[in-house]
């Protein structure tokens, strides 16, 4: 697995540790008019080849609007979480409101770039909303479609021609709006992919971990623009499945992470092993019907002849 | 493998880098602009180590915005050049090397266009026409589906259309 050898796992190392080299946590952002971010990761915690942890929980909030996803060693990976929710809680006091999404990116990066070289592993994803201190957003959060199929200088115009206060309604992410005349505040979905490498992404849809081209291969699939909340979560459930299904180092239960603006809401945790046997009951429905209408069609053909 | 590719003309340069952020053998992005704007004339095109990348290339900017806060007036592209070498140089024989492999385009009002060739080994050389291929962890990802292309000249830097290579989708 490509993703494993980048981590240095494939090899098992003397003194057994958490590694982590399996999660591979899904998020989707989506472009429709319903903004929202979608975060889905298994929960099976391995080591040197056994299951350390069926139950392990690899999507951590960090703070009400943002949740990151975790990839790689376990240990080092909750501990710098923690670290990130401890920074921007600092500057949520000081500077009396929440850091962007590509900010706490940022400032992930720039705190793990001194341990490159060394075993450290970590590949984070950020999932978050930005702004959304102002009411607005909420209000307009079930804009109608006809803002969405429009560009988006046209949607703005919309706006203010209908006299509403112009700042960006979800129809229009990354916009930048002057919150108060004052400051440029970029608001809505945001997705970032941190590696303890030093990469930082921004980007729409991201799969890490071993599992990681299974998932990208159902995502790259079925994502499009204009998915709906329930057809997005379906998706990134199923993304997880066909990975835990293929993926030795990925299993046992789904979690899935859904944030708004209002900010984020858990599914309850699924096993998986259900959606198995269901899969294999309507494997079985569909080849009794196959069999059935076989033998109906046999049965017309033999009296049709008989006639 | 990623590329940069710089042409200097005659009163212009025209540089070009692909758009793919690859992770082994995954693309996990296909939109990534490899270009930083030093100035309104200078662009620096990264290459090289996945975090080193983006890390060097952003000190640079920051430390050329610095310079031009402090003294009112912005560096020179052969200053720039000469300034990015020194610290690849400084960092080569530390702990923690840099391997980034850099172009450094600018248009001057004395000198004129200038390209710049810069190597993780801290090499610098002027010249007219300059290309780095075969990213150094040897990533082999073929059918790059996207180049950004931009021209600087007196005007400053201008956006051109993206390339897409036909048959590379």
């Amino acid at each position: 697995m490509a993703l494993q050898d980048l981590c240095g796992f494939k090899d098992s190392f003397l003194n057994s540790r958490w590694n982590l080299p399996a999660s591979h946590p899904v998020e989707y952002l989506s472009e429709s008019p319903i903004q929202f971010v979608i975060a889905a990761a298994d929960t099976r915690s391995s080591c040197n080849g056994l299951v350390a942890c069926p139950a392990s929980q690899k999507i951590l909030p960090v703070h009400s609007h943002l949740v990151g996803t975790t990839s790689g060693t376990s240990a080092d990976c909750a501990l710098w979480k923690r670290i990130l929710s401890r920074e921007l809680r600092l500057y949520q006091l000081r500077h009396g409101r929440r850091l962007s999404t590509a900010g706490a990116a940022k400032l992930l990066a720039h705190m793990l770039h001194p341990f490159k070289g060394t075993e450290l592993c970590v590949a984070a994803t950020l999932c978050g909303w930005d702004g959304g201190e102002q009411e607005n957003i909420s209000k307009m959060g079930n804009e109608t479609d006809d803002l969405a199929k429009t560009s988006e200088s046209d949607s703005i115009s919309q706006a203010e021609a209908r006299g509403r206060n112009p700042c960006p309604s979800p129809a229009m992410s990354r916009q930048h709006c002057s919150a108060g005349g004052k400051q440029l505040v970029r608001s809505g979905p945001s997705l970032y992919y941190v590696c303890s490498d030093g990469t930082r992404l921004q980007g729409a849809l991201f799969s890490v971990g071993s599992g990681s081209p299974y998932a990208y291969s159902v995502l790259d699939g079925g994502v499009r623009w204009g998915l709906t909340v329930e057809e997005a979560i379906s998706l990134a459930r199923e993304a997880v499945y066909r990975a835990t299904h293929r993926d030795a180092y990925s299993g046992n239960c789904v979690d899935v992470y859904h944030i708004t603006s209002h900010g984020w809401t858990r599914r309850d945790r699924e096993e998986l092993r259900e959606e198995y046997y269901r899969e294999k009951e309507r494997e079985r429905g569909k080849v009794k019907e196959r069999r059935e209408k076989q033998e109906g069609v046999e049965d017309g053909q033999s009296s049709g002849r008989k006639k | 493998m990623e590329y940069l590719i710089g042409i200097q003309g005659q009163d212009f340069v025209l540089v070009a880098a692909d758009n793919v952020a690859a992770h082994s053998i995954v693309k996990m992005k296909q939109d990534q602009d490899k270009m930083f704007k030093l100035s309104d004339k200078i662009l620096l095109l990264c290459v090289g180590e996945a975090g080193d990348t983006v890390q060097f290339a952003e000190y640079i900017q920051k430390n050329i915005q610095l310079y031009k806060m402090r003294n009112g007036y912005e560096l020179s592209p052969t200053a720039a050049a000469n300034f990015t070498r020194k610290n690849l140089a400084d960092y080569l024989r530390s702990r923690t090397p840099y391997h980034v492999n850099l172009l450094l385009a600018g248009f001057d009002e004395t000198d004129g266009p200038g390209l710049y060739y810069m190597d993780h080994l801290s090499a610098l050389a002027k010249a007219p026409f300059a290309a780095h291929g075969h990213g150094l962890n040897h990533r082999f990802i073929l059918n790059l589906p996207s180049f950004s292309v931009r021209l600087i000249d007196k005007d400053g830097t201008h956006d051109l259309e993206k390339l897409i290579p036909v048959g590379a989708k």
